[in-house]
């Protein structure tokens, strides 16, 4: 894994010079096929609940970051996407996160379009995030939860789109309370909010379509 | 590996605009082994890995450095990337998306296009298909374009491909989990016919309002005692949301349903995209005395005899002589390469045609 | 004989080729360059990097020769271009009440201050074809002497420095001068809300005023043209007046926000168009006039003045008018009003159909042969079998 700091790029995106005071650490080496990768782990844990895809360490990002869920963030968050951070937003990840990605850094959960929770032990409200309207369910927040490690041997049960007959998840480093609070999302189907968990270098997904037993 | 070379390119354009020129991290390449249970039991798979296999599909060409990789920008890749999570996150509802002018026209298939030009990575093997054949003129110009933006590379093989780009078809060869089919769509509403006003069908769909398709689908056996509607029939995806299939012929609807492949479908002048994630309940909407079926033949394939296929009607002459070949060259071929043969395959007349739909 | 509707890349590789023949023309001819169309087709141009939604002169001269004057094609390929390009900064509203005039009219009053600026216009020739332009003529020289208020040029750069009249003073806005005195319906942004952008964000309905001009903007001219033609005669009347019309030369800027100030980055032509239409005021509102509005690249009065009119005419709903007209009806004005949608849309029938018409052709052959069937047995003859039916089809199977 990279350490190496890299002090600012002189012609980043249109940030503060005071914000670029910080040594940024670096984004993604090869952005344009690092990302066309990452987005296909991403499309295929989504289209497949209980899969889980390998993202490796390949970024540094600042605490509490996971290499996984920086290159989540990096890959599909920009200036369109509010970005929610909770007390997580320390100067240092969102000066990061601006600068690589540009996404606004907003403090109303209601608001973000992609919402970081850095560990998944300690929730925050998951009701407050948006889960979109009747007529336009695709504007929900993209919860991305950061946990310690996965488990295909046993957990909660999945069923629904994307997986065949039924599998099973475990996830370490998860609160317990999350999996009520998702049953609830997938109660409102079509609406809800969709998520993505981060170990330090695996992801996996569940959509608002996927029903869970614990 | 020279894709990544040429990528690093795009690299310079980039780094200007948003990108900080950092130390290389891809020393840690991801690893390249399929970890893969059955999928029922859970999996872990590794990016980069899953075309490992691939043997026969044309070696990766060079691709065109003077255009970004894939022709879009990387904004433009991640707003569509965006909507197809969330397509796949609400199966059948059709996500908006800001469509890019292609260079193709719309009607081309634009939403396909920006569709695999948001997926398509260098481990990938396309396939393009137009009415179900890779010689269509159309699909030879898709395929070109890719090959040029990606150094894709690319097949006529239904088996060999991670990506089929399609238009009107869905192959015969059975999909796999490994796949990803990417449709053209004209219209993506199914209840434009009812209703032309999107703020109505927004709200239609919204309502789960479906009464006007059945209407409609009614009529039709009222009056021509049958379901009038052969292509483009409409399915109720995952019990929830009515959806247009595309322009297939409702002879290929029965190979959504629980379908282990990802289906994505882009309509880019109407902006929309929309997904049946793999193993996804999409029924073809009908009643009870008039369960849906589809589309039988009398005649099988002239070229290879296939009795279980979409078939083309062929024009011989100008006094109504016809043949039917399968619409589905990859899948012809294969058959008359493993020794079938169809009741007009030693014509000599038709060999032109026969060569055409030939495996290279 | 058997005719396959088939091609392969070599077809396509040809029919390449005889494009590129045709768009050439005669080998004896001089070919055309990219700078002539620039300077001499400037006014396609100027519609090519409007409707293209692209200021670059250079890059639409080129999509015009390369298009072989097809505009609508030329406009397409300027768009395709677009897509590539990178969205480096957002500009500062453009302030039209800072513009060089070279044309500035007004139908509403005699005389306005800053006066009336007549411009390169066609509105006063005698269209009779000039025979000096065929080549020999007048050996290429424009009429004798350029007017002190109207340069006869249309391209800013070669304007001499030292011409006074250009440095006339930016004229106000006549408009203004009536919203002053609260003569004018009042438009102000919605607070907090960011300007909406098609190239982001897809349609939706109902769609912002905003949206709705920058559709326009982009949107076909001939479209625009025969909608606004048709307010004019009652599908859905709006009384307009052309309050002003002006075209010439302001400065775009941006404001990075690590510098904090604006940068100008370079000067573009603009037209813009303001009609004035009464207002019977309505329960809310008193009597006043509401403001149609249009603008476009370069040199485009036809188009600024007929979006001006749809303009006015998609403000029905909020000011409550009967949405009567196919010009007040957003849905149908903002989905079909962009060319190369449309241009694309209908031209894709030309591409194969053939499955869809089998899965048709299928069942109109079962139809027919059913319904023979059952006369065939209503009658009692036996004649008329399934065969029989199908052979008779094939003849007319659309």
């Amino acid at each position: 894994m990279s350490s190496a700091l890299v002090h600012n790029h002189p012609s980043g995106p249109g940030r503060s010079g005071q914000e670029f005071a910080h040594d940024i650490r670096p984004g993604m080496a090869n952005p344009v096929m690092d990302c066309q990768a990452v987005f296909r782990a991403l499309l295929l844990t989504m289209s497949r609940p209980g899969t889980i895809a390998t993202l490796g360490r390949r970024l540094a990002p600042p605490a509490p970051l996971t290499p996984a869920a920086a290159a989540v963030f990096l890959t599909l968050a920009d200036m369109d996407t509010p970005v929610w951070l909770g007390d997580a937003a320390t100067p240092e990840l969102c000066t990061y996160l601006r600068f690589h990605c540009g996404c606004p850094i907003v403090r109303e959960p209601g608001r973000a379009a992609f919402a970081l929770v850095a560990d998944g032990r300690r929730l925050p409200e998951l009701d407050g995030f948006a889960a979109g309207h009747q007529e336009y369910p695709e504007r929900s927040a993209t919860l991305v939860l950061q946990v310690t490690g996965f488990d295909t041997a046993s957990g909660v049960r999945l069923t629904g789109p994307g997986v065949n007959g039924e599998t099973v998840l475990g996830v370490d480093g998860l609160s317990p309370g999350f999996w009520p609070a998702f049953m609830d999302n997938h109660s409102r189907f079509p609406l809800g909010y969709d998520a993505i968990l981060c170990s330090e270098d695996e992801i996996a997904a569940l959509p608002r379509s996927v029903r869970v037993e614990v | 590996m020279s894709l990544l070379d040429d990528a690093l390119l795009d690299d310079a354009l980039l780094d200007d605009a948003m990108m900080p020129g950092a130390a290389a991290f891809l020393a840690e390449k991801p690893a390249a082994t399929v970890d893969r249970a059955a999928t029922d039991a859970g999996a872990r798979i590794s990016t980069a890995s899953q075309n490992a296999a691939q043997t026969t599909a044309q070696a990766a060409p060079e691709r065109d450095a003077q255009y970004n990789y894939a022709y879009l920008d990387e904004q433009t890749k991640r707003m569509i990337r965006r909507a197809v999570l969330k397509a796949v996150a609400v199966p059948g509802y059709q996500v908006p998306f800001a469509g890019r002018e292609m260079p193709m026209p719309y009607g081309w298939g634009t939403g396909g296009i920006q569709l695999s030009a948001s997926i398509l990575g260098p481990d990938d093997v396309f396939k393009v298909i137009d009415q179900g054949a890779d010689d269509t003129t159309n699909a030879v110009s898709i395929r070109k374009f890719f090959v040029r933006t990606t150094g894709v590379r690319t097949t006529e093989s239904t088996a060999e491909a991670s990506v089929i780009q399609t238009r009107h078809r869905i192959p015969e060869t059975p999909l796999t989990e490994d796949q990803i089919m990417v449709y053209q769509v004209p219209i993506p509403e199914p209840l434009r016919w009812m209703e032309p006003r999107e703020s109505e069908t927004r709200t239609m769909h919204a309502l789960e309002e479906y009464g006007v398709m059945h209407v409609r689908l009614y009529e039709d056996i009222a009056r021509h005692g049958r379901i009038a509607t052969n292509f483009m029939y409409p399915v109720l995806v995952n019990g929830r949301y009515v959806m247009s299939p595309s322009p297939i012929p409702k002879f290929d609807n029965p190979k959504l349903d629980r379908s282990p492949a990802l289906h994505l479908f882009g309509a880019g002048r109407e902006k929309r995209i929309y997904a049946v994630p793999p193993y996804t309940e999409v029924r073809s909407l009908d009643f009870e005395d008039h369960p849906f079926e589809v589309e039988k033949w009398d005649e099988c394939c002239g070229l290879c005899g296939a009795t279980d296929s979409y078939l083309d009607e062929v024009i011989l002459d100008d006094a109504g002589g016809r043949m039917f070949v399968c619409s589905d060259t990859d899948h012809c071929a294969a058959r008359r390469a493993a020794g079938h043969v169809g009741p007009m395959a030693a014509r000599r007349d038709l060999k032109e045609l026969a060569d055409r739909t030939a495996a290279e | 004989m058997y005719v396959a509707v088939k091609g392969g890349e070599r077809a396509i590789d040809n029919a390449h080729r005889l494009l590129d023949a045709e768009r050439r023309g005669a080998p004896d001819v001089p070919e055309i360059g990219v700078e002539q169309i620039a300077e001499q087709l400037s006014l396609a141009v100027d519609r090519v990097m409007t409707e293209g939604s692209l200021y670059d002169r250079d890059l639409a001269a080129l999509a015009v020769k390369q298009a072989r004057g097809d505009l609508v094609e030329a406009v397409f390929l300027l768009r395709a271009f677009r897509t590539t390009l990178p969205r480096l900064a957002v500009s500062t509203p453009i302030d039209t009440a800072s513009m060089r005039v070279r044309r500035r009219v007004s139908a509403t009053f005699k005389d306005i201050p800053g006066g009336q600026v007549l411009g390169p216009t066609f509105d006063y020739t005698h269209r009779l074809l000039d025979f000096t332009l065929t080549g020999a003529g007048r050996d290429g020289h424009p009429l004798d002497g350029p007017p002190a208020t109207a340069p006869a040029t249309n391209a800013p750069h070669v304007r001499d420095e030292n011409d006074d009249a250009d440095e006339a003073a930016a004229p106000p806005r006549v408009m203004d001068i009536l919203a002053r005195q609260g003569l004018v319906f009042e438009e102000r942004p919605e607070d907090g809300r960011a300007v909406g952008d098609l190239t982001r964000d897809p349609l939706g309905f109902p769609a912002a005023r905003d949206v709705r001009l920058q559709n326009l903007a982009r949107g076909d001219e001939g479209f625009l043209l025969a909608l606004g033609y048709s307010t004019q005669r009652g599908f859905g009347d709006n009384h307009p007046f052309a309050g002003e019309i002006r075209m010439g030369e302001l400065a775009v800027a941006i404001a990075p926000e690590e510098l904090g100030f604006e940068v100008e980055i370079g000067d573009v032509t603009v037209t813009e168009c303001e009609m004035v239409n009464a207002f019977k005021g309505s329960k809310t509102e008193p009597p006043r006039f509401t403001r149609g509005y249009g603008l476009t690249f370069g040199f485009c009065e036809r188009k600024a003045m007929a979006m001006a009119l749809v303009d006015r005419a998609l403000m029905a709903r909020e000011l409550g008018e009967e949405l009567d007209a196919p010009s007040r009806d957003e849905e149908f004005v903002l989905y079909h009003s962009d060319n190369v949608e449309a241009s694309g849309f209908v031209q894709h029938l030309k591409l194969p159909h053939y499955v869809d018409f089998q899965a048709d052709l299928v069942m109109v052959r079962a139809m027919r042969a059913e319904i023979a069937r059952r006369e065939a047995a209503g009658k009692d003859s036996g004649t008329a079998d399934a065969a029989d039916a199908d052979t008779f089809n094939d003849g007319d199977a659309r």
